[in-house]
């Protein structure tokens, strides 16, 4: 018992650190493509993601404001007073010098004596006041070492910029609204075809059942790059040409052999006495599928419907082939961020907030419908 | 609410398997009829050919002198319990309960009526909002009945409808059952099993099925165990299973006596004409008919094992060869029996003679 206790408790370990670990592995990118798409671009050149979380400890150099036009006549002394920082920087100084050889020389407040009664002060704040005679004060002004922490520094400017600037170079907003019109209905409509195809397949009988289901099993794994190229002069010569309909009705070809399959799968584990019951209280097969059969299978449809809309809503290929033309009019998101990666290539906060509002609907799909997709999954195959 | 009629019924699967041959059988309306069998005697299938959920090679079925054969469930008058209950998960009771007549289009003050009326039978009311999921295995069986008797139908249908309950439940729900039936006269049902105290208590008459060969025999549930038509039947009713013993008719007459192989004499009350003597013959007896004796014996031997219950003790004695060990059932306790050599005999009536697999009496 004891050895059966062990091995059990080292495989809850090994469970426990494979979760960890995956979980790392997909977080760590993500979080990075989130922080990166809060931060300007002089940030995400000058340091890492992981460090604009915390404060930050730099070490820089700034010249006091030029004396010639700033400085102040007090009692035939004079002096020129003012912040090292803008306004609404909320920077610290912790150590400053005033020569290159001694950058931490002094402490915030200290009143630094320069020789020949010229005087210079720098507080935490940044405020500096530089005293000296008017020969002291001119010409350029003093340099300032100065060692400053300062407080992690975000910016919703990307997204502003993204979102709402109208920009087509940059703007996402009109692609984001695009890639739902695709993806939608292209969820949408192989459900509802694909469920009743199951049930014909899972309850119904009908000569030539079985070779249909061979069949759906047989164009599971039909390349959909094969069917491109003839779709679209199909789709050209009936006149539907390029747009919305003909993405929607290849993307549900694509995905209808995935959804019957496993709808049907699902379908056929129902319990035989509950259709049979059903039709012994004298329902008609449309009345069995639509009260029973619909109700039950939520888990299985659920879960297609999440798959079916995560790979439209990444899909490339097909929008490029059958919806985007030459007015660019129809481009959908995935394809707006390829020609950001040309535009933009340098300017990786746009392309990281890019990035991040494309993936955050199906985040957002995934965590909110997950636990269907788990069940709907063990329902489907191991039953 | 009506009588049942099958002839010639048969079902035959993908040509090949024969699984019921040749049923003929009159169910009468206000009957409760049982099938029981052995498990692949079909009895579940003939069961859901009266339902139409299985079609019928061959033969006819009218329910109410009317031709069914190919009549859709809905419409054949029927209601059925399955055995896995069948509820509807995503239902609550009361929706599981109204479904049909949803669907025969009731107005609402009619299906809330029947609906209360069937709870109120079965002690549902409490849980008629409930989904299936939070009830037990006996409110769900209760359920399943409520769902029957809601439509009131001519044939109640039920396919081994305790089997999933616990023993103290399926003795409660049995006497339900047949209370319900009492307050239901005129209701036909036929209830399928494979335990015989249900059959035996529930039914008015029941239906042997064998394997492959048809109806074993009908009957009242004691003319079944006390005159069963054939082998099958004899063996199949009543448990620890009749002995059989061989032998040869040595008188004939309004009794015949066989002479056992191995030794005893059994006198029966089954008739028999004198072309029968020296018939080669089986001898059967129930455990529980056996009394020990000093004299005149149908049965010695050593006794092997003893199980002492109680009430009875069970005597099981070694097997002649090729044969099932012979067992005998004396009331009361007895000990010190083991290796000992026992005499049994019976009484004349309750000696049955099989010749052939047929009995005597029935010929």
């Amino acid at each position: 018992m004891d050895g059966m206790a062990g091995t059990s408790s080292k495989l809850t370990w090994a469970v426990h650190i494979s979760a960890v670990l995956l979980v790392a592995l997909w977080l760590f990118p993500t979080v990075g493509l989130l922080v990166s798409s809060f931060r300007t671009a002089d940030q995400i050149s000058s340091s890492g993601w992981w460090a604009s979380v915390f404060s930050s400890e730099q070490r820089t150099v700034i010249r006091t404001v030029d004396p010639d036009d700033f400085r102040i006549e007090e009692n035939s002394a004079f002096a020129v007073t003012g912040d090292l920082f803008a306004a609404d920087e909320e920077k610290e100084v912790i150590a400053w010098g005033t020569s290159s050889r001694e950058v931490e020389a002094y402490a915030p407040g200290d009143l630094v004596d320069l020789g020949d009664g010229e005087s210079i002060t720098v507080d935490s704040e940044g405020t500096y006041s530089w005293k000296g005679n008017e020969e002291q004060l001119s010409g350029r002004g003093k340099r300032v070492f100065a060692t400053v922490v300062s407080p992690p520094d975000f910016t919703t400017d990307n997204y502003e910029r993204v979102l709402f600037s109208g920009d087509s170079t940059d703007g996402m907003a009109k692609t984001f609204f695009n890639t739902l019109t695709v993806t939608i209905p292209a969820t949408i409509i192989p459900i509802v075809i694909a469920a009743f195809a199951a049930y014909a397949l899972a309850w119904m009988q009908f000569p030539g059942r079985a070779i249909l289901i061979a069949s759906v099993v047989g164009l599971l794994v039909v390349p959909l790059q094969l069917a491109l190229i003839p779709l679209l002069q199909f789709h050209n010569n009936i006149g539907i040409g390029k747009g919305y309909l003909g993405t929607w009705m290849a993307h549900t070809g694509f995905g209808l052999p995935l959804a019957v399959y496993l709808l049907r799968n699902y379908m056929v584990g129902l319990p035989r006495d509950i259709i049979e019951n059903a039709k012994v209280d004298g329902a008609t097969d449309f009345q069995i599928f639509t009260k029973i059969i619909i109700p039950l299978s939520f888990p299985a449809m659920a879960s297609f419907a999440i798959f079916q809309f995560l790979w439209t809503w990444n899909d490339l290929l097909v929008a490029r082939v059958f919806l985007i033309d030459a007015t660019g009019e129809t481009t959908v998101m995935t394809n707006q961020i390829v020609e950001l990666l040309g535009t933009r290539g340098g300017n990786w906060e746009i392309l990281a907030t890019a990035a991040f509002v494309s993936i955050a609907v199906p985040l957002i799909v995934f965590f909110t419908m997950q636990r269907y997709l788990v069940r709907g999954l063990l329902a489907g195959s191991v039953k | 609410m009506a009588d049942i009629k099958l002839t010639d019924v048969n079902k035959i699967y993908g040509g090949k398997v024969h699984v019921l041959k040749d049923i003929n059988l009159d169910i009468e309306k206000g009957e409760l009829i049982v099938f029981v069998g052995p498990s692949g005697c079909g009895k579940s299938t003939l069961l859901r050919m009266i339902a139409g959920l299985e079609t019928i090679t061959s033969g006819r079925l009218e329910i109410d002198h009317e031709h069914v054969n190919d009549v859709p469930p809905a419409q054949r008058g029927i209601a059925m319990v399955f055995q896995s209950y069948a509820l509807y998960p995503h239902m609550t009771v009361r929706e599981n309960m109204s479904f049909a007549l949803k669907l025969a289009k009731k107005s609402p003050q009619e299906i809330t009526e029947s609906v209360d009326r069937a709870a109120r039978i079965l002690q549902l009311e409490p849980f008629l909002d409930r989904l299936p999921k939070a009830l037990s295995g006996g409110q769900r069986q209760r359920v399943a009945i409520g769902r029957s008797i809601v439509r009131d139908p001519k044939v109640y249908l039920f396919d081994e409808p305790l089997s999933n309950l616990d023993a103290a439940l399926r003795v409660a729900t049995r006497i339900e059952i047949a209370q319900l039936k009492e307050q239901m006269p005129d209701s036909t049902m036929i209830y399928v099993t494979h335990d015989q105290v249900e059959a035996m208590t529930l039914a008015d008459r029941i239906v042997v099925l064998t394997v492959g060969e048809g109806i074993g025999q009908v009957g009242n549930p004691l003319q079944l165990y006390e005159r069963p038509e054939n082998e099958f039947v004899a063996q199949f009713i009543g448990s620890p299973a009749m002995n059989l013993l061989p032998g040869k008719i040595i008188a004939t007459g309004k009794q015949t006596t066989v002479r056992i192989a191995g030794g005893g004499v059994a006198v029966s009350d089954a008739p028999s004409k004198s072309s029968d003597e020296n018939l080669k013959v089986n001898v059967g007896v129930r455990p529980e008919d056996f009394s020990e004796t000093k004299g005149d014996y149908i049965f010695e031997g050593e006794v092997d094992i003893v199980e002492a219950l109680g009430e009875v003790t069970q005597l099981y004695f070694k097997a002649q060869k090729g044969g099932d060990p012979i067992i005998g059932k004396l009331a009361g306790i007895h000990s010190g029996l083991r290796g000992e050599t026992v005499r049994l005999t019976a009484e004349p009536n309750k000696v049955q003679v099989f010749h052939e697999g047929k009995s005597l009496y029935y010929r």
